[in-house]
């Protein structure tokens, strides 16, 4: 089934409301039209449907999002899938700062570039950035794994937990804890994979891997780490 | 001939401040402890209330009736958080406290038909199925979050700060660090585990006021959005807190408790308690919403008359923290066991180097009465059922103490309490409290 929503005639609050209703196992192709940088479009959604915003979104577009697989034909604001759990996100456009912060699982893919803090806190998500990320990005990642075709601004991975982040281009600084290593045959193998499912094209092998040095791993290095547990 | 011992201890270089320079000369580090702050500042004890005589009517101590019924989130949620008595159970994680705790706060509070909040690392079954109605924090940490706890919560806090810490995120020391805790938080265990001290999708109220729209529209606008933050610049954050488009601000004091941190945050951040809530209160009604939305304060709150003092002021509720672990037998020399015997722990409180009644070493997760621990053995020591009784003859006993001061002060509703109700004891909580001196008409600073 195909229903198609015009925010020119519409608000935000009705199509998020019909979305929530939908079972968890409900199939079906969404049309969002008029975007025009609405925040908060299909947030909370859960339920493997597609979903197409035709246009700009605002702040949080797919934020929180289960299952579903939702394009926007334009680009987005801060916190685009932020927080998402599965799913796909594609942003055929740029994207603003913080995008897929604090992800927990599925894809994020971004065409162009994104601002600062892209991944930052990420919890398990995959992000695959067609062009550059701004600086902070990838602070205090957990788990998850961020590809980058262009460059990374200043701060990349700055207190980085186990996220691994590959950077094609220039990376014009670390932030505290973050180290280049050496990429191996398993980390081409991922690179190519994320490649693949994000539809871009690129070498493995021109990626630089970075993550934690785990340094920071205890507030005081010196102290006995004996745990009791 | 004996020499004469001339003791005389120095105020500025005092024992404590001499073993503090000591130790950060042998170690090199600052000291992370629990709890809360340990000196004496200005607080609600400093206030007293002025109950009836002839010029004031009260109503007879424990018999006439006297409404505590609390509605919280009345602004724009479909759903308002509706309480019996003007207490809520503080935030405080899963990881800090054990399944076990969670469980007694859950049944305690679901007794007494209140609320409990859960804690950075995300919402337990064993909260969620004890608890009738939780509040689901959104940390900065974001561990544990996710939308189906999203929708099974019947409020959510975000929480920008806290008391004991406004501005320094928090700490959860690789040693109560479990597998599932880690697993919970997405992190390895063992590892100390880092709550961030902002949030990830956000920074400032411009953007906050979109964050929480996007919470409504997850919730189709049915639960409360709190706010909480740690009392620093009051007045400011409550106005930006409102304008966000919070539906409850809830403001902790210095006083208040944590699992870890820095202990020179938990002594020298933030405001006590006492200004935070006169600060909030004249804020909630610069901005004409007062009563709109609702005040929870917290920071130091452990009595009945603390609970009637914070209503006087103009709170609609309280939320308490380390008074309710001390309910559970926090610095109790003694835990009890399946039989109901007191085993004597002195000795485990003695290896962490403090004593009951002194111990604020929640950071070690090796709580001899196993409230603030991880620990298998440990936790034990807390069982869920011994320690719901106990939490609720503790919350019976601050609501009677609660009623009966405001029908001393002729109130049928605790609500009523009010600012003319109550006179400072010192120059510093007058002040504070912009409640005249005992006695005199003198507000300080007025």
């Amino acid at each position: 089934m195909s229903e198609t929503f015009d925010l020119k005639t519409t608000t935000v609050r009705a199509i998020n409301e019909h979305l929530h209703g939908l079972a968890p196992d409900a199939t079906g192709v969404y049309e969002i039209l008029n975007p025009n940088g609405s925040h908060n479009i299909a947030v909370g959604v859960d339920a493997p449907v597609e979903i197409n915003i035709r246009g700009h979104a605002g702040y949080f577009t797919a934020g929180m999002n289960k299952q579903a697989r939702v394009t926007v034909y334009g680009n987005v604001g801060w916190s685009v899938a932020e927080n998402m759990m599965s799913g796909r996100v594609h942003v055929k456009g740029f994207a603003s700062q913080c995008a897929g912060a604090s992800g927990h699982g599925g894809l994020l893919v971004i065409d162009g570039d994104a601002s600062s803090r892209c991944g930052i806190s990420m919890k398990g998500i995959d992000i695959v950035v067609g062009g550059s990320i701004g600086h902070m990005s990838a602070f205090m990642a957990q788990a998850g794994r961020l590809v980058v075709l262009g460059d990374a601004g200043k701060g990349l991975g700055d207190s980085l937990y186990e996220a691994v982040i590959y950077v094609r281009g220039k990376i014009h600084g670390l932030g505290a804890d973050a180290r280049v290593e050496d990429l191996s045959e398993e980390d081409r193998t991922q690179i190519g994979e994320l490649l693949e499912q994000a539809g871009l094209s690129a070498r493995p092998a021109e990626f630089t891997r970075v993550a934690s040095a785990r340094t920071l791993y205890h507030w005081n290095p010196t102290s006995p780490q004996v745990s009791v547990l | 001939m004996k020499q004469m011992l001339t003791l005389e201890e120095s105020a500025n270089y005092n024992r404590k401040i001499l073993n503090y320079i000591h130790q950060a000369s042998e170690t090199g580090v600052y000291d992370i402890r629990g709890l809360g702050a340990k000196r004496r500042v200005p607080s609600l004890d400093d206030l007293v209330f002025l109950t009836a005589s002839l010029s004031r009517y009260p109503l007879e101590g424990y018999r006439e009736k006297c409404v505590t019924k609390t509605v919280l989130g009345t602004r724009f949620a479909k759903k308002p958080i509706e309480l019996e008595m003007p207490i809520t159970i503080a935030g405080m994680s899963f990881g800090s406290l054990s399944a076990n705790v969670k469980e007694a706060l859950g049944r305690a509070a679901t007794h007494m038909g209140i609320s409990t909040t859960t804690g950075d690392g995300g919402m337990t079954p064993e909260e969620r199925n004890s608890s009738k109605t939780l509040v689901y924090q959104c940390l900065p940490s974001r561990y544990g979050f996710n939308p189906d706890d999203v929708r099974k919560a019947d409020a959510i806090e975000i929480v920008v700060g806290q008391g004991a810490k406004p501005g320094g995120g928090g700490m959860l020391l690789g040693l109560k660090v479990s597998e599932r805790v880690a697993r919970m938080r997405t992190l390895p265990p063992g590892i100390d585990q880092r709550s961030a001290c902002r949030h990830p999708d956000w920074t400032g109220p411009d953007d906050l006021t979109i964050k929480i729209q996007e919470l409504r529209e997850i919730t189709d606008w049915k639960v409360p959005i709190y706010i909480k933050f740690g009392a620093t610049r009051v007045r400011e954050d409550v106005k930006l807190a409102i304008k966000a488009g919070a539906d409850v601000i809830v403001v902790d004091g210095m006083q208040g408790g944590t699992a870890a941190t820095q202990e020179v945050f938990i002594e020298h951040a933030g405001i006590p308690t006492l200004p935070a809530i006169r600060l909030a209160v004249e804020a909630l009604e610069e901005m004409d919403m007062l009563g709109k939305v609702q005040l929870v304060v917290s920071g130091g709150i452990r009595t009945g008359a603390d609970v009637a003092k914070a209503l006087a002021l103009g709170a609609d509720a309280v939320a308490i923290g380390q008074g309710v672990l001390m309910s559970l037998g926090c610095n109790t020399p003694h835990y009890i066991d399946a039989d109901g015997r007191p085993v004597d722990v002195t000795e485990e409180y003695q290896a962490l180097g403090t004593a009951p009644g002194y111990c604020h070493h929640c950071q070690t997760g090796l709580c001899p009465v196993g409230v603030t621990t991880q620990h298998p053995v440990l936790e034990q020591r807390m069982q869920p059922e011994w320690g719901a009784r106990r939490l609720i003859n503790y919350l019976t006993t601050l609501k009677m103490e609660l009623t009966t001061i405001a029908r001393a002060c002729g109130k049928s509703n605790v609500h009523h309490l009010e600012r003319e109700d109550l006179v400072a004891l010192t120059v510093e909580a007058a002040a504070m409290a912009k409640r005249p001196l005992a006695g005199t008409n003198w507000i300080p600073g007025a």
